[in-house]
């Protein structure tokens, strides 16, 4: 029997195990948030957290999958207005109609990206915003949710989701910690997988990818459908939080691209911790420059700029540079492994 | 019928104006690979440049390209000098988020200077002029003149590309940047003058824009998307395509009008789709040699 | 007194992001000298032309030409100082008519004997493909043109990259046979070969790259073969 040299591949290292240590305490303090925090505090709260999932998952598309869309208000509409659907043409209950928008969603983005994938870089990300366009103006034409004035979600439906108005608060907000959470667990396992690699390694080399025999365009087309799915299911909860939707609101560009875009940049692209970071920044400085009205998002712009020309990976990149943080476990490392017993080699 | 045939006449004749939108954006993809997001919100800029020329001046519209046009041009060389050659490379992401980076600070800097309100550009006589071109077609003064520049500009962008030092200059940094520096090309200056024409040709359209109908500092956006669509649905590359591609637009969005106000736009961006779907290379693709 | 160079290489370190392809090279070119660069696949040799056309900045060293130091100067810059490189594999402006793939050479501006009358005397069949598309020639009328394209920018100093790579024997002798006529005018050469015997019969002055070092330098007439393989191969 030979010697060998023992190893497992690992995850984690030091820091991501504090890492991981300190996400642990960080949600359970957001857990309780209903019990400490006020009504204006749980909904900052809630739509800081839709943000987080929708930078994640904008993120993912762009930072890993380098499918840089500026259309993904597409797919938030799209959540917010099946829900409107769902709950006003067929009685669904307004909580099963989020976890129905998602999968139709991803249904819709199948025809969409066949349509917008024979369009190169950055051509593609102008036609994904022609398609929400598209999505918006349809909006606008079906009468039945208001056409282009919009519609209010029927007082019976909220009635019925929880009793008072205090109940139905809380259950939105564990909704939207419950779906965020989702998310980035399943971006996380995404990129844990198989198929996490192969997006890896499309983001260092396209061509290298594919010449080592991974399908890129299946790889990119799995990573659209998958972010249609979350996005959609993030939209419906951020319209069943507003209790109101309109075309314009719902396919924004502003709102649901140009700020993400934003978030994702300052915090971090290509990093899994970059959206969050991002996210933390963005209502920081909206908290404290919102009195500025148009000017505080010239700033954002200009920020966002500056961002990208001279530290284009973001907050999070140049923190963990420094230090070598990570706080989510990613990146594979070998662990040579002496101690572990020697098990029998495979012809033994 | 004659309601239909004024119908597409007034289609085509806007298409004019969609194509000046598309050959800047052509332009430079076709120099250096930059899509700029910016664009529509650079044709607004030149509407209010425009705006205020015609206001302290008391010029008419028309007249104040003189001032426009440089100006403009000057901007675009200098853009390109300060910010955007920096984000040239391999990696598409910098170009992409910068420009609409820019086009949100342009936005909220007209919004923030000239509030939300609508604005119109006042050119006069010219705009009721209508003349009668056969039995019950009607052709506006202003809307000919707009498309007969839109030619002009065309033929000229075409002429240039293909017939003078400059052009010559864009194609050779466009194949390739490294053996046009060793003819004594700086790309740096040649990519700013491409931008400097491809907001010349901006200024020209902004104007038209903001003679021919209502502008406020968000309508940037949807110019850039007509752009677009007119030089995918033309043909990435070809500059008569693009003219094409525009009167294509400008048809489609006129008689889906006609049809329902309510799908002017999706009846254009519809056409784009289907075209997208059965011939992706456009309608007049380049022929490369 | 002697006459300084025309152009002084002096232990230049030349580096693609981290890695390091040029270590001290130093080369100096005389006024109507031939020089010859040769060495092994990846010796360093395009480097150093790009490094001297101002493709690529020297980290250490410099480089001086008819006086001025131009480590540091763009190629945009330095083809204006009468620096022309025929690059590797040709590489004209596949958008442009061979016309004015030559014309573009003289878009510099610098005056001179070289005019298009004279390329298309020098390579007449340029001439009948004039209004053609770059890539509508031969390989050897590419190298032509490349060549041509070079001239047109009147330099002092003609660097070569393999102008015999891929082309047929006859073809390659039919464009060496041309060089006096070029060189006549009191233009320097710096020739970049992997055919030896190519270059010793066209070059007064040999330097020998190995791995990004100068292994051997001297007169054409003066070194052996044995010496040239052995700094050729490092055996
Ligand atoms: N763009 C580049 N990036 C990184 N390394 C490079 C690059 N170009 C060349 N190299 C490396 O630099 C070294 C020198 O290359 P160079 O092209 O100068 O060699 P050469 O002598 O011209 O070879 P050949 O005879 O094949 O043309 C080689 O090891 C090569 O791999
Ligand atoms: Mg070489």
């Amino acid at each position: 029997m030979s010697e060998q040299v023992r190893y497992r591949v690992e995850h984690a290292t030091r820091s991501s195990r504090i890492g991981v240590g300190l996400i642990a305490i960080v949600l359970m303090v957001l857990a309780l948030a209903p019990f400490w925090g006020d009504r204006q505090m749980l909904r900052l709260l809630a739509e800081l957290l839709t943000f987080v999932a929708l930078a994640s998952l904008w993120n993912l598309l762009a930072g890993y999958a380098g499918l840089v869309s500026v259309g993904q208000q597409a797919f938030v509409g799209l959540g917010g207005y099946l829900l409107f659907a769902m709950v006003i043409l067929a009685g669904v209950h307004p909580i099963a109609a989020i976890f129905i928008a998602g999968p139709i969603a991803a249904a819709v983005s199948i025809p969409v990206a066949a349509l917008t994938f024979r369009l190169r870089g950055a051509y593609f990300a102008i036609g994904t915003w022609v398609v929400a366009e598209v999505f918006r103006l349809l909006a606008s034409q079906v009468s039945v949710l208001g056409g282009g004035s919009g519609v209010s979600l029927p007082a019976a439906a909220v009635i019925a989701m929880a009793p008072t108005r205090q109940a139905r608060e809380f259950e939105i907000y564990w909704l939207a910690l419950a779906l965020t959470v989702l998310v980035l667990a399943a971006i996380v396992t995404l990129l844990r997988s198989r198929h996490g690699l192969a997006l890896t390694a499309i983001r260092d080399n396209e061509v290298a990818a594919q010449s080592n025999g991974i399908d890129v365009t299946r790889v990119k087309l799995i990573v659209y459908v998958l972010t249609a799915f979350g996005t959609a299911m993030i939209g419906a909860l951020i319209f069943l939080m507003k209790l109101r939707i309109s075309p314009d609101t719902a396919f924004s560009v502003n709102d649901w691209t140009a700020f993400v875009i934003f978030i994702t940049v300052i915090g971090g692209i290509g990093r899994i911790e970059g959206p969050i970071i991002g996210t933390i920044i963005f209502f920081f400085m909206r908290q404290t420059l919102s009195d500025l009205g148009s000017l505080y998002l010239l700033i954002m712009g200009a920020v966002a700029i500056v961002v990208m020309l001279w530290a284009p990976k973001g907050l999070w990149g140049l923190i963990a540079e420094r230090y070598g943080w990570q706080a989510l476990p990613l990146q594979r490392h070998l662990v040579f492994d002496d101690t572990a017993p020697r098990s029998r080699d495979k012809r033994a | 019928m004659t309601e239909w045939l004024n119908v597409i006449l007034q289609g085509v004749l806007i298409g004019g104006l969609y194509a000046m939108f598309a050959a800047g954006l052509s332009l430079i993809f076709g120099v250096m690979r930059l899509v700029n997001i910016a664009h529509g919100d650079l044709i607004v800029l030149a509407a209010y440049v425009a705006l205020m020329v015609t206001q302290t001046l008391g010029l008419d519209p028309l007249t104040s390209l003189l001032l426009v046009v440089p100006a403009m041009a000057i901007i675009g060389y200098a853009l390109q000098r300060l910010l955007l050659n920096r984000t040239l490379g391999d990696d598409l992401l910098p170009p992409l988020l910068v420009t609409f980076g820019l086009s949100i600070i342009i936005q909220n800097g007209l919004l923030e200077l000239f509030t939300a309100d609508s604005r119109k550009l006042q050119a006069g006589a010219v705009e009721t002029m209508t003349y009668q071109i056969g039995t019950g077609i009607w052709v506006g003064l202003l809307p000919f003149i707009q498309f007969a520049v839109a030619v002009a500009v065309i033929a000229a962008l075409q002429m240039l590309f293909y017939r003078t030092a400059l052009g010559r200059a864009f194609r050779a940094t466009s194949d390739d940047q490294s053996v046009a520096q060793l003819m004594g090309l700086d790309t740096r200056h040649v990519f700013a003058m491409a931008m400097a024409l491809s907001l010349a040709v901006v200024a020209i359209a902004g104007v038209f824009l903001a003679v021919r109908s209502n502008f406020d500092p968000a309508i940037g956006p949807a110019r850039l998307i007509f752009g677009f669509e007119a030089v995918i649905i033309g043909g990435l590359g070809s500059m008569w395509g693009t003219l094409a591609g525009g009167v294509i637009l400008g048809v489609s969005q006129a008689i889906g009008a006609q049809i329902d106000p309510g799908w002017q736009l999706l009846a254009g961006h519809i056409v784009f789709l289907v075209i997208l779907a059965v011939r992706p290379q456009g309608l007049f693709p380049k022929v490369s040699g | 007194m002697r006459e300084a160079p025309l152009l002084d290489v002096d232990a230049i370190d030349v580096f693609y992001g981290d890695f390091q392809a040029l270590f001290g090279v130093s080369l100096t070119v005389e006024r109507g000298q031939v020089v010859a660069v040769i060495g092994a696949n990846g010796a360093g040799k395009s480097t150093l032309l790009r490094a001297i056309a101002g493709l690529m900045q020297p980290r250490r060293g410099g480089i001086h030409f008819n006086g001025a130091a131009i480590g540091n100067a763009p190629a945009f810059a330095v083809v204006k100082r009468g620096i022309a490189l025929v690059p590797e594999g040709r590489r004209l402006f596949p958008s442009l008519s061979v016309e004015e793939n030559l014309r573009i050479g003289g878009q510099s501006g610098r005056p001179g004997p070289w005019t298009l009358p004279r390329i298309y005397k020098l390579f007449p069949v340029l001439s009948e493909r004039r209004h053609l598309p770059a890539t509508a020639l031969s390989g050897g009328q590419q190298q032509m043109a490349a060549i041509g394209r070079a001239l047109m920018s009147n330099p002092d100093l003609l660097l070569c990259d393999e102008i015999s790579l891929g082309l047929a024997p006859i073809i390659v002798r039919d464009i060496y046979a041309q060089l006096p006529a070029i060189v006549g005018d009191g233009m320097s050469l710096v020739i970049v070969e992997q055919d030896i015997a190519q270059a010793l019969k066209a070059a007064a002055q040999v330097y020998c790259l190995q791995e990004g070092r100068i292994a051997l330098q001297g007169a054409a007439r003066d070194l052996t073969r044995d010496a040239i393989s052995a700094a050729y191969f490092g055996v």
